[in-house]
């Protein structure tokens, strides 16, 4: 801690170079922050192994329907506990922007699935009661200030209904909230009767199927039981843990985890290469003063030391600023990108560790030559040198 | 004048240049007594510099042994160097080599960050290093808001902080005026004899070296003597 102050002045010597220096790590530990974050949110996969709920969706592409058929043959496979059936619906609310998932569901074959959405009763019976109810999560409701009592129009972007129109209009009747700390519930559930009963497709066919294994049951062999079941007919099924259900639709968008790696990738390379430039010029500009440092006693490992901390310090400085720049930016875009991850854009723990340690590698890795020369330089020449 | 606090035996310095061999300090036997002010002169490229560099354990000999304060420092490692360099001996240069980025007070204190004094203590003693140079109300300037004279004066500072026996002063006075060379001078003959600093002087100017106590004239590596008027 003695020698802060050396180093602080030290990367405070040319005050422009060093700020253009950390605006480029402050951007590219953003871009780290908010595309991990992003990549995490919809790339994350699960093993079948040890999985509470499993989805079971068609085997070429989740865009395809199952048919409704199917639910009471799922249901009669041993280790299924319950069993019930979403779909995309596809709308967005007064803008194309507000655009969050919608599902027509069975209410009491959802939530007996779902026991984590807590949903007081008087509002379950008042949905219930209500053919074009709806009941909203409570990141919903805050987002869009919506409240209990509200008619609310969604504009559904695949779904025709009866009228001719893709308005469709739904009551709130509920709020619930989720006691999974990790859960979000940015979430709109209608009754899927009225949306079977009003929509041109007509009845009969459902997005997926989401079940509940009972106590003790082996995941791995309920899913392949299930798969085996409606292999070589017509609607083949894959069946996979929830997890892995959210990373396939996420990969409609492509490979999202690679294309983070690249952009990344290349971002970080362009950094090391600026912050290197920077830290190689500062030593080489303090050539006789690193060699007056010597002189008065400091030893080649301090002098190897300092100059390392001031270029970890300056990636710091940026990825601090960076993170937290991060961290506003998920909230904005965690909203905008409810449709896709309902959880919202976390900037989780995990990426901030990661993030640590990158700044700490790439100020060693940009600091270590220039270090290097100021370690080995010699007393005489560079006093000789001025 | 006490018994020798530096002794060089057989010293020579040579450095290979390319194919080329230079021999800068050759065969040369020096005795400095503590409490000495001594003024090495010489043409340039004598060896003065490499003199005094040898004598501060920035550079090695060639052959030789070069014994300050009973300490041989040919036979030292470059940590051990370090060390000794940080309790043992403070230097001066022509160009007074401050950190523009630290106030004179932060300067002076440079050598005890090596300490185990903390924050308060080092204030303290570069605040008494500054008063005894006629700086204490420049304390909190940078150098470039000092004069030469004023930042060879800090530089001074810096050299007595850490209290050493050893002052190595390469031309000191060499980028002042005559007034200011002179005040620097006579600074630097108060540390000789009120601080019992030991001091050796690297100078082109016989002015300057009329303030030494004696001074050795270097020629093509050898030294010849004569004592000061």
């Amino acid at each position: 801690m003695k020698y802060f102050g050396l180093i602080w002045h030290n990367v405070w010597r040319k005050k422009i170079r060093t700020s253009l220096t950390i605006l480029s790590v402050l951007v590219a530990f953003l871009l780290f922050a908010l595309l991990n974050a992003v990549g995490q949110a919809m790339s994350t996969g699960g093993a079948t192994t040890g999985a509470a709920r499993l989805v079971v969706v068609d085997k070429v592409t989740i865009i395809n329907f199952l048919p409704r058929s199917y639910q009471n043959k799922i249901a009669q496979v041993p280790g299924v506990a319950a069993v019930s059936h979403q779909s995309w619906f596809g709308g967005f609310y007064q803008d194309s922007r507000n655009q969050f998932p919608q599902f027509p569901v069975v209410p009491d074959e959802y939530l007996a699935l779902y026991p984590e959405f807590v949903l007081p009763d008087e509002q379950l019976q008042a949905w219930k009661r209500n053919r074009t109810g709806a009941i909203i999560g409570r990141d919903l409701a805050e987002l869009y200030e919506l409240k209990i009592g509200d008619r609310i129009p969604i504009q559904s972007t695949i779904f025709t209904n009866k009228d001719g129109g893709r308005t469709w209009e739904f009551d709130i009747e509920g709020i619930f909230d989720t006691t999974d700390p990790k859960g979000g519930t940015a979430v709109l559930l209608f009754h899927y009767d009225y949306f079977a009963e009003s929509n041109t497709f007509g009845d009969g066919f459902v997005g997926w199927y989401t079940l509940r294994l009972a106590d003790g049951a082996d995941p791995v062999e309920v899913a392949n039981a299930i798969d085996e079941q409606f292999a070589n007919s017509p609607n083949e099924t894959r069946t996979s843990t929830e997890a892995a259900f959210a990373a396939s639709f996420a990969k409609q968008f492509g490979n999202i985890a690679l294309i983070v790696r690249m952009i990344l990738g290349a971002v970080f390379f362009t950094l090391l290469l600026v912050a290197g430039n920077t830290m190689s010029q500062s030593v080489r500009e303090r050539i006789a003063e690193l060699a007056v440092l010597k002189t008065v006693g400091f030893r080649d490992g301090t002098v190897l030391g300092i100059v390392l901390t001031e270029s970890i310090l300056i990636m710091a400085i940026g990825g601090v600023l960076g993170l937290g720049l991060g961290w506003l930016a998920a909230q904005a875009i965690g909203s905008a990108m409810a449709m896709f991850v309902p959880g919202g854009i976390v900037i989780s723990a995990d990426i901030i560790l990661l993030a640590i340690a990158v700044m700490i590698a790439a100020g060693l890795l940009s600091g270590v030559f220039p270090a290097v020369k100021a370690m080995r330089l010699s007393i005489v020449d560079a006093l000789a040198r001025g | 004048m006490s018994e020798a606090l530096a002794e060089l035996r057989g010293v020579s310095r040579v450095y290979q240049k390319g194919k080329e061999r230079v021999d800068v300090l050759h065969e040369l036997d020096l005795d400095i007594p503590g409490g000495d002010f001594l003024a090495i002169m010489g043409p340039s490229g004598s060896g003065k510099t490499t003199l005094l560099n040898l004598l501060g354990g920035l550079d090695r000999p060639t052959n030789g042994t070069v014994t300050v304060g009973g300490a041989e420092l040919s036979s030292m490692s470059n940590n051990q160097l370090s060390n000794w360099r940080a309790t043992h001996v403070g230097f001066v240069f022509q160009f007074y080599n401050l950190l523009p980025v630290l106030t004179a007070q932060k300067n002076v204190e440079l050598p005890l960050l090596l300490t185990n004094f903390n924050a308060r203590e080092r204030a303290e003693r570069a605040a008494i290093a500054l008063d005894i140079v006629g700086l204490s109300d420049r304390a909190r300037h940078l150098p470039r808001e000092l004069s030469g004279g004023q930042e060879q004066r800090v530089a001074i500072a810096r050299a007595i902080v850490s209290d050493p026996t050893l002052l190595l002063c390469d031309e000191p006075t060499g980028d002042l005026d005559r007034g200011t060379a002179d005040e620097i001078l006579g600074l630097l003959q108060i540390l000789n004899r009120e601080h019992g600093k030991t001091i050796v002087m690297v100078t082109h100017d016989a002015q300057a070296a009329e303030f030494a106590t004696r001074t050795l004239h270097v020629d093509k590596g050898q030294l010849e003597s004569r004592a000061a008027a």
